[in-house]
Order: structure tokens, then C-alpha cells, then sequence
């Protein structure tokens, strides 16, 4: 059972974290920040549909987080879920094409064996 | 282009404190607020009207939205590693505010995430190519 809300958690956070990244970077870079610009840029991208599927990705990834924390530990629910960090970077580097160096997954590497180790 | 790599740095650097600091407060305050179990459908709506569960919820808004901006202009490869910092931050907080006890596993996990995310800031640009 714990399986399948992990199987659930990983494909929803990665399907909408790269959606997410996709859209926004798509959109371009958010300059100003001022209450009525960024009210604009949110009605703007609420309309997105990139975005709104992540959102509703982010949004089934969550109760389905918290639905696995009703019947397991943080110490089992957040290394097996740090498994999205690795699905991400490879994501990130083939569908969203960035440059992704050999800093960046050795950083990432490091990232989820001490995330692992934190909450084993 | 030296100042525009500088100001983009320095933006990320703050947008990705926004972050950070959302998210742990956020999920904080919403571990607070759960009760042991949910059992029906209903139950996972109306655990949200209580407070801290509200504030925490208020918080990850604020995560979202944060997040969005910081990846408008940052690669997803970066700010990956760079805002699991927030791992680190959870386990120091409690350590210092509930005087848990932080084993050596655990501050070996923290000197790795550290480590990851000094590499990954350090060592390379927010952003490796220009916006399509």
C-alpha cells in the first residue's frame, strides 16, 4: 500500500515540478515585483494550462503526501521520496534542456544521500 | 554582463531564501495541525479550517508562488539541489528550538546537503541558457 501512494507521489511531484519549471521559464523572468505586477502576472499564468495542470499535479502529490504519512514515518516517507530529485535532473537535462554539468549532479548526487541520511 | 550575472545571482539568492523558509515554515506549522489519522475524503477538507493547518497552507501559497518566480529565470537543476538547504534548516531547528537529539547519521546527512548545495550555488550560473 505505502508503494503505491509513493508511486503516486513521485509521478505527480515530477510530472508538475517540470511543468512548472517549463512554464515559468517559457513565460520569461518575473522583474517586477510590486503587488499589482505580480497580481497581473498571476492572472497571466493562471491561464496557462502547463500551469495549471502542475498546480493540479502539486495538488494530488500533496494529499497523496499526506495520505502516506497516515500510515507511514517521515524516516520511510521522505527518502523514498527523494527519488524525484533524480527523475527531476534527468528531466530537466533531456526535456527542458539544460546544461546540466557534472557540479550540478554531483551536487544533486550529494543531495539525496544526505536527505536520505537525515531522515533514515 | 559581469553585473547581469551578479544581479541575477543575487536575486536568485533571495527568491530562493523565500523559498526555502516558506516551505519549512509551511510544512511546520501543517505537521502541527494533523491529527493522527483522516479517515474519510471529508476528513482531508476539513482538517484545512483549523489554524495552524490554515497558516501552513497560507505558507505554501507563498512556497508556490516564490518557487514560480525563482524558476522563471533559474534552471530546474539548480534550484532543485540549491533549496533542499530546507532539509538542513528543519533538522537544526530541531535542534535548537525542541533541543532534539541530532545523531551522527543525521549530521552526516546535513554535511552532505551542505556540501551539494555549496557546489551546485557556487559552482555554476543560475541559468545556463536565455529564455525561449
Amino acid at each position: 500500500m505505502r508503494w503505491c501512494w509513493i508511486a503516486v507521489i513521485v509521478a505527480a511531484t515530477t510530472a508538475g515540478e517540470v511543468m512548472q519549471a517549463f512554464a515559468m521559464r517559457r513565460h520569461g523572468e518575473i522583474r517586477d515585483f510590486r503587488p499589482g505586477a505580480l497580481g497581473r502576472a498571476i492572472a497571466v499564468l493562471a491561464r496557462n494550462r502547463f500551469i495549471v495542470a502542475s498546480v493540479a499535479a502539486m495538488a494530488v502529490s500533496f494529499f497523496a503526501y499526506l495520505g502516506l504519512l497516515t500510515i507511514a514515518e517521515l524516516s520511510f516517507a521522505v527518502p523514498a521520496t527523494a527519488v524525484t530529485y533524480v527523475l527531476e535532473t534527468v528531466l530537466a537535462r533531456y526535456v527542458l534542456k539544460e546544461r546540466v554539468n557534472w557540479l550540478r549532479w554531483a551536487g544533486a548526487s550529494l543531495v539525496i544521500c544526505g536527505v536520505a541520511l537525515v531522515s533514515l | 554582463m559581469a553585473t547581469e550575472s551578479a544581479r541575477l545571482r543575487v536575486k536568485t539568492w533571495i527568491c530562493a531564501a523565500v523559498v526555502v523558509f516558506s516551505n519549512v515554515f509551511g510544512n511546520f506549522f501543517l505537521k502541527r495541525g494533523m491529527p493522527a489519522t483522516l479517515a474519510t475524503p471529508l476528513d482531508y477538507l476539513a482538517v484545512l479550517f483549523r489554524p495552524p493547518v490554515a497558516l501552513g497552507v497560507l505558507l505554501l501559497i507563498v512556497w508556490l508562488l516564490s518557487r514560480m518566480a525563482l524558476l522563471s529565470w533559474a534552471d530546474l537543476s539548480y534550484v532543485l539541489p540549491v533549496t533542499a538547504v530546507g532539509y538542513v534548516l528543519v533538522a537544526l531547528a530541531g535542534k535548537f528550538l525542541l533541543h532534539e537529539q541530532i545523531t551522527v547519521k543525521r549530521w552526516a546527512g546535513i554535511g552532505l546537503i551542505v556540501a551539494g548545495v555549496a557546489l551546485v550555488s557556487g559552482g555554476t550560473a543560475p541559468q545556463t541558457k536565455a529564455a525561449r
